[in-house]
């Protein structure tokens, strides 16, 4: 009932979550600049979810702006290209954001940026859905929001799946992150005309964006833009600003009023739940012909001199990006590629930004000094802000216990790491870090079992 | 900076990179700025004595706490406050004539057998000073209900020749019903009673502060009070059901206090939300039973201590239902 009314609907929320300082003041005024690439750009060939890819340019190359260089390597996982045009110098281990070397695809940077010839608009009006989504393919569009899920899986529902809700992730209820904020601003057409060709992938009639309440001038924006549409509804769902709001599960009950089962994909739930800066991006395949070649960063923190939002490229390395922003203004204890609740601290900025990096985040020793742990209170805090409703205490408990009954009984394998747990706990306990070793201990038992 | 310097001073962690603002220090500092309106009415109501009372309670929990962990080579938990905090809400539990001596080994009993023998912070089972005062009516029965009368001169260093009146409630179960003291009396202090729980009002600027910074929230306490009210209202008078004093009950002997500063002690009570309506509710009943039939007067505390030791088995029957059990709705996807 709650989606009845006008463009704009809510505020509607979750039970649970937690309301860290949203540190969003420093970017979220400054406007999206595009940045050059780096000389050298690098492309690791797992930059989404599933198998990694797999080149098809060999050393020696030349290759253009928008050239496929890797092809997807299953059908969970998706096409690479090349963001600037160049010569492929070599195809070997470099260092990745997750802290390992993985293989990838060197290329030389000519800065001429020639445009390869398949780069040409493309009428979505006039194509089936299974045209639209074998486009979106062959862009290579994976799900920016971090957790970089192929877009046409989720474009594909399986047989016998209806979709009955489309709803866009503006939420962005990372503290720092503001990169989704500058989109909705920013290039609202392209958030609109994704939007347009899911729902006719879909076969639907109206879309849902979420926006957190913090985004004002985002839901009035998208709002304009949403009452323009004749044949299709938007509809802007006002969410209460609040962790982890942006999590798919927690879209889904916010705006649908519905759970998603525990186990089961937002799909089963008949939600199809897309970020905004994928929607933008699916929107481009179709405007510009673009395949997925940049994304939207956010460089902020208290070691960057001059906090921004940059269009950049894939590919881009991190220590480029830094520097276009001054620099570090004090020493850097901790650098975190995406956002500081989930993103990942690395040990190298001699890393290029993939299709998953949304943010950059510089930390200096003060903001990440290491507290003494000390025994649990029992103060509740974790359970008040477990957007799962599990008991994070408890679980630590029966993690250091191996109790693998227990933690099946307690949801272990429900938790969706968002960190609100650690977050909250006044004895600077780290349940979630526990829970992590639980999901991996309970794996392995369970694969041990099988044999 | 080069590349070099930056990679040698990173910290790679695991998420999440920030942390909240609450510390274990800071709640404890909280609850003890939010007893001091109630420390403050003592002083008032008894004189100076309560204040000595406190320090002494205060400084000898203290010692005790970092004397074990000297002794047993731990490292010091004495920057919690969570000891000096024990020691304050014992010495606001006890009549004001108490002997220091007694109240030194209250906070001996409290912090180390009740506190260190099971584990310290975190892990005692029952409220330190709580189970300290009950252990202090066993032992020094007549020293724990003299009760001083309000506004009389009580030395600062012996107690003995103050004098003696009767608390509210135990006007009640003595059936001296005729010289009660008002409703007024009683929300302001001009009662006799334990140096902290006499006046309602300073309680109740305490609470509004701990539940204003979100320390307790008013789930225990309110199904507390409420429980006690209703029963109170309906079994607690002389003329039959119904016809029972709510708001006296709710105004005198410990209740408040026990309600708002021991009853929500994180460490003793449940952490789900049901299960502290349940503990709640499970304190106001005991409460009224053992004030309405039971031999004592008053029974605040030990009901706080009976339900602290259920709160394991209630929160065992009290999960909470987790995101994505809810049964999907007939006719919808899936």
């Amino acid at each position: 009932m709650r989606l009845k009314g006008k463009t704009i609907v809510g505020p509607a929320t979750f039970k649970g979550g937690i309301h860290p300082n949203d540190m969003k003041a420093a970017t979220c005024k400054r406007p999206i600049v595009d940045l050059p690439a780096s000389k050298e750009m690098v492309y690791p060939l797992q930059q989404s979810l599933g198998v990694p890819a797999v080149p098809c340019v060999e050393v020696g190359d030349r290759v253009l702006m928008g050239q496929k260089i890797a092809e997807a390597g299953g059908f969970v996982s998706a096409h690479i290209h090349s963001a600037v045009s160049g010569t492929v110098t070599g195809i070997e281990p470099r260092m990745t954001v997750s802290g390992i070397k993985m293989n990838s695809i060197i290329i030389e940077n000519d800065e001429l940026d020639e445009l390869c010839d398949d780069i040409k608009p493309l009428d979505w009006k006039k194509l089936s859905p299974k045209e639209i989504v074998d486009a979106v393919r062959e862009a290579g569009v994976v799900g920016l929001g971090g957790a970089t899920f192929p877009t046409h899986i989720k474009l594909s529902p399986p047989e016998g799946k209806k979709i009955e809700y489309l709803i866009i992730n503006g939420a962005e209820c990372e503290p720092y992150l503001t990169s989704d904020h500058r989109a909705m601003l920013e290039t609202p057409e392209e958030i609109i005309e994704g939007m347009k060709i899911m729902l006719k992938v879909f076969g639907l009639k109206v879309a849902y964006i979420g926006i957190e309440i913090n985004k004002p001038d985002a839901i009035k924006k998208i709002a304009e833009f949403a009452e323009k549409e004749k044949d299709v509804t938007i509809k802007v769902v006002k969410l209460k600003t609040k962790y982890p709001q942006g999590s798919e599960k927690h879209l889904i009950k916010a705006v649908t009023g519905k759970e998603v089962q525990s186990g089961k994909l937002p799909v089963d739930a008949g939600a199809v739940v897309d970020n905004i800066d994928t929607c933008a991006a699916i929107g481009r395949v179709f405007l510009y012909g673009a395949p997925l070649l940049k994304r939207i960063v956010t460089v902020s923190g208290d070691c960057i001199q001059t906090p921004s939002n940059f269009r950049v490229r894939i590919g881009t390395n991190v220590q480029d990006v830094i520097e276009h922003c001054g620099g570090f203004i004090k020493p850097a204890a901790k650098v975190i590629i995406g956002g500081p609740m989930m993103g990942v601290a690395i040990s190298d900025v001699d890393i290029p930004i993939i299709k998953g990096s949304a943010g950059i985040l510089g930390f200096s020793a003060d903001m990440v000094a290491k507290k003494k742990v000390q025994n649990c209170l029992r103060c509740g805090k974790c359970v008040e802000g477990c957007p799962m409703n599990l008991l994070p205490n408890a679980l630590k408990d029966a993690v250091i216990k191996e109790d693998f009954d227990k933690l099946n009984k307690l949801g272990l394998m429900d938790c969706i790491q968002c960190g609100s747990c650690t977050y909250v706990c006044p004895a600077e306990q780290t349940p979630l870090q526990y829970i992590r070793t639980g999901k991996a201990k309970l794996m392995k038992a369970r694969q041990e079992a099988k044999k | 900076m080069a590349t070099q310097n930056v990679n040698e001073m990173l910290i790679v962690t695991e998420a999440p990179h920030t942390r909240g603002k609450n510390t274990t220090s800071g709640i404890m500092l909280d609850v003890i700025i939010a007893l001091i309106p109630a420390l403050i009415a003592g002083i008032v109501v008894f004189g100076f004595r309560s204040l000595t009372l406190a320090v002494v309670c205060m400084v000898s929990a203290v010692l005790f706490e970092w004397a074990w962990c000297k002794i047993l080579k731990k490292p010091s938990t004495v920057g919690d406050f969570s000891a000096a905090l024990t020691g304050l809400l014992l010495a606001l539990n006890l009549p004001v004539t108490m002997p220091y001596w007694m109240a030194v080994c209250g906070s001996l009993f409290a912090i180390i057998v009740v506190k260190q023998f099971f584990g310290g912070i975190g892990h005692n089972f029952m409220n330190p000073a709580l189970a300290a005062r009950a252990f202090l009516l066993t032992s020094w029965a007549q020293a724990m209900t003299t009760w001083a009368v309000p506004f009389s001169k009580t030395s600062i260093f012996s107690g003995a020749d103050a004098v003696t009146s009767a608390t509210p409630l135990g006007m009640i179960k003595e059936g001296m019903t005729d010289s009660l003291p008002s409703y007024m009396d009683l929300f302001l202090g001009n009662i006799g009673g334990c140096v902290g729980e006499v006046s309602a009002v300073a309680i109740l600027i305490g609470a509004a502060y701990l539940l204003a910074r979100r320390v307790i929230s008013i789930r225990i306490p309110g199904a507390y009070i409420l429980t006690v009210a209703v029963l109170a209202f309906i079994f607690g008078g002389k003329d039959g059901l119904f016809t029972g004093d709510a708001l006296y009950h709710v105004l005198s002997g410990g209740l408040l206090l026990g309600a708002f500063f021991m009853a929500t002690d994180y460490v003793t009570t449940p952490y789900t939300k049901k299960g502290q309506i349940i503990f709640g509710v499970g304190c106001g009943v005991l409460t009224a039973v053992i004030r309405i039939y039971g031999g004592y007067p008053e029974g605040v505390s030990y009901s706080i201590l009976l339900m602290n030791v259920v709160s394991p088995l209630i929160e065992r029957y009290t999960v909470p239902q987790k995101y994505g059990m809810v049964k999907v709705e007939k006719g919808g996807a899936n």
